[in-house]
């Protein structure tokens, strides 16, 4: 009788609220309620990020001095994984696309956990660029009308733009889907319908404008060539939804959500020809590099196999190598791709793979060795790994949030409760 | 860039100790700790009553003031004439309330009619590194980590192969055997590094100088990268140069001090040659190796070198349009 009395008294709480406020109190509920398991999870996030926040203090102090960035490497671990993760968030699209315009149903069910990813890979994109910048405090001048932004010129500038654009689109688009859903109503095409496609065609742009960001510098000639921006959309559509499968292979164990075996399996076919297309770009980019060596081809010697007696990167990079091979080995036979044990592991090795290669074998050998030959190493200093694991732990936090809230209301368990008058 | 600083630039001989080891480490008297605390008793009570005293509470005021305006100061290039003036000011009197000491910025222009170029003389460079040293002082580089713009590259004779030379040579020079080639920043004429900044806080001058506004640079670097003869230098820390080596007479776009966190560059030593003089490195060089000047006055040196000498450029192929030569005897 108590409890009935409690819950008819919620419910008149509730029905004082607009839906929209009810939208917001209802996710927050569901956010910070949950099992031991749930708030360990969230607890050692916050801790990491509030180590990531402490090392940041320290760099904003003392200057970039404490990372292990110089005159000869000016770009390191920050704007290593700004690259890696705007592969990240373009590979929503693989999830968007089928459901959307082919009306694909095994997606379907998965698609708003793809744009949750994308929405945290894009603020970790975000963060990583705003700790590599020497002066934080200045980033005002880049916003149109109140400082001067070097658009269409200059590629960051295009860079901020997609960047930008893209996220409030995956912000938006989930939050009229989810938030009509809440209402108990179907989402209506012709508001959602016009912003997908602008969203599609914006995915591709987020990771090609970032490949030319680098592609457009003929100092770097490394970077300077036109594979790389098939190749940035290769390794994305690769590592993207390899860690989709992972994330919901964690979703399904652990939360109600209704993810069906199709789904993974779908997803598996989509990362298997990618890696397959990675290995063939790798290939014909080590065919120029190697066949006829020139000095254009001194980043890639020593990328590779060290130049001068130098040679810090290449322990990484045939590592990362060697995990694509095993990777693609694996998911490219049936059997063993549809063994989810072979499956999850195969993806985790081009998680990692992809990771390595698009940081450390990507943008730092661009500027090894410097234009007049000098080889000067980088080594990230415990400031970049800790600033960088922080941002990590923030984009993980972001996305426990965002799937926190948006599960229920998915599967149907979490409803607004409308006045009578307004149905 | 730590190469052979140390032993040539007597500055840098000794890491300095911060101020406070430095007074924790001094040997005193009894007569000099008496008379230190004396002073350091009387500038106590000074500061006591500066405290209460409304002019030095003005003086802050106007501190806090000229922060707030630097701080939201607009992208230089696109200033008034009376803005860049104002600002320019600002510059000095921040300077002179936090030193009690006076620096002369100036804001000039470009000349009209004038477009600089640079000639170096390969066989006459000797590699003394004067050019380098001048640099360093007239343009108020960072002591701390060793700034340089100018890098002199030893070669062997016959090869020209800048990934062979060696631009940290420490020895006796000339080395027998050996040339000598200096590269900075070429002041293209088709930059690839403007072009890329976001916010337009690099840009040519109408007299061809390449030039970075360090207030409005925001530090991405991005710059850096694009350029293909590492002209580019960037703040890491906070720069360091020692008061009594301050080149007082500075050029917003020029050698004014920097700060943390912001790209800098040779600018022809903007404070020299918009005033009619030679950079630091050319006045500097024993050997005559380095020549600048008017390229649109025929009757100039840099003119006749073109004329006269065969002349080539470095990575001609990017485009560049580099407005620095090199010749031979």
């Amino acid at each position: 009788m108590a409890t009935l009395t409690q819950t008819l008294n919620d419910q008149l709480t509730r029905l004082r609220q607009s839906p929209l406020k009810q939208f917001f109190l209802d996710g927050l509920r569901e956010v910070t309620s949950g099992g031991v398991r749930y708030h360990v999870w969230m607890a050692s996030l916050t801790l990491v990020m509030c180590l990531g926040a402490f090392a940041y203090s320290v760099q904003l102090r003392e200057g970039l001095v404490v990372t292990g960035m110089h005159d000869h490497v000016s770009w390191g671990l920050y704007i290593s994984n700004f690259t890696f993760l705007v592969g990240m968030a373009a590979a929503a699209v693989i999830l968007v696309m089928p459901t959307y315009v082919l009306k694909d149903t095994d997606f379907a069910k998965a698609v708003l956990v793809g744009e949750a990813m994308a929405v945290s890979a894009l603020i970790m994109a975000i963060s990583f660029v705003v700790v590599d910048v020497g002066g934080p405090a200045r980033l005002w001048h880049l916003i149109p009308g109140i400082g001067v932004f070097n658009w269409p010129s200059s590629m960051l500038a295009w860079d901020i733009l997609v960047l930008n654009g893209y996220l409030a689109l995956n912000l938006v688009i989930p939050f009229y889907i989810l938030y009509s859903h809440y209402r108990g109503r179907k989402p209506l095409k012709k508001y959602y319908l016009p912003a997908i496609f602008l969203s599609i065609l914006w995915a591709v742009s987020v990771h090609l404008v970032t490949a030319f960001l680098y592609a457009g510098l003929p100092a770097r000639p490394f970077w300077n060539t036109a594979l790389m921006g098939p190749r940035f959309l290769a390794t994305a559509f690769t590592a993207g939804p390899a860690l989709m499968i992972l994330v919901l292979a964690v979703l399904r164990k652990y939360t109600d959500i209704d993810i069906r075996w199709a789904t993974i399996d779908k997803l598996s076919l989509v990362v298997t020809v990618a890696a397959q297309v990675c290995l063939v770009m790798l290939g014909s980019e080590l065919f120029v590099e190697f066949y006829r060596e020139t000095h254009h081809g001194q980043s890639a010697m020593y990328l590779y196999f060290g130049l001068n007696g130098k040679n810090a990167l290449t322990p990484w990079i045939w590592t990362s190598i060697t995990m694509s091979l095993i990777a693609t080995a694996i998911v490219s036979v049936h059997r063993l791709r549809r063994t989810p044990k072979w499956l999850y592991s195969a993806c985790g090795l081009l998680f990692v793979g992809i990771l390595i290669e698009k940081g450390l074998g990507t943008i730092i050998p661009g500027f090894i060795p410097e234009p007049w030959g000098r080889i000067e190493e980088y080594v990230p200093t415990w400031v970049e790994l800790t600033v960088s694991a922080g941002i990590w732990a923030l984009g993980a936090f972001v996305f426990t949030v965002l799937a926190k809230a948006a599960i229920p209301i998915e599967t149907g368990r979490l409803r607004c409760v409308d006045p009578p008058a307004a149905e | 860039m730590s190469t052979n600083g140390q032993e040539l630039f007597p500055i840098l001989e000794q890491k300095r100790p911060s101020g406070l080891a430095q007074l924790l480490e001094r040997q005193v008297d009894r007569r000099t700790a008496v008379q230190t605390a004396a002073a350091a008793l009387t500038a106590g009570l000074g500061l006591l009553q500066a405290g209460c005293n409304p002019l030095a509470a003005s003086e802050s005021r106007e501190k806090a003031k000229l922060d707030w305006e630097t701080f939201f100061q607009g992208n230089y290039r696109l200033m008034e004439d009376e803005e860049k003036d104002d600002t320019v000011r600002r510059l000095e009197r921040s300077y002179e309330l936090n030193t009690g000491r006076r620096i002369n910025v100036s804001g000039q222009g470009p000349r009209k009619d004038v477009l600089y170029g640079y000639a170096f003389n390969v066989s006459k460079c000797r590699g003394y590194m004067d050019c380098v040293k001048a640099c360093i002082a007239e343009n108020n580089q960072d002591r701390e980590s060793d700034m340089r713009y100018i890098r002199i590259h030893e070669m062997r004779n016959g090869e020209m192969d800048f990934g062979k030379a060696d631009d940290g040579f420490f020895r006796d020079v000339p080395a027998a055997g050996h040339f000598y080639i200096g590269t900075q920043c070429f002041h293209c004429q088709n930059p690839p590094c403007t072009e890329v900044c976001p916010v337009q806080a690099t840009w040519m001058e109408p007299d061809g100088i390449v030039v970075v506004d360090y207030n409005w640079c925001i530090g991405c670097r991005y710059c850096i990268a694009a350029c293909p003869y590492d002209a580019r230098r960037f703040n890491w820390a906070d720069p360091v140069v020692p008061e009594n080596e301050l080149n007082p007479n500075q050029h917003y776009l020029g050698n004014r001090l920097r700060m943390k966190g912001v790209v800098e560059k040779c600018t022809f030593c903007i404070q020299r040659s918009r005033d009619g003089k030679n950079p630091a490195c050319v006045e500097a060089c024993e050997t005559g190796a380095r020549i600048f000047g008017n390229l649109l006055d025929p009757d100039s040196e840099i003119r006749w070198v073109l004329k006269n000498k065969k002349v080539f450029r470095l990575k001609e192929d990017l485009g560049t349009e580099p407005k620095f030569w090199y010749f031979m005897d």
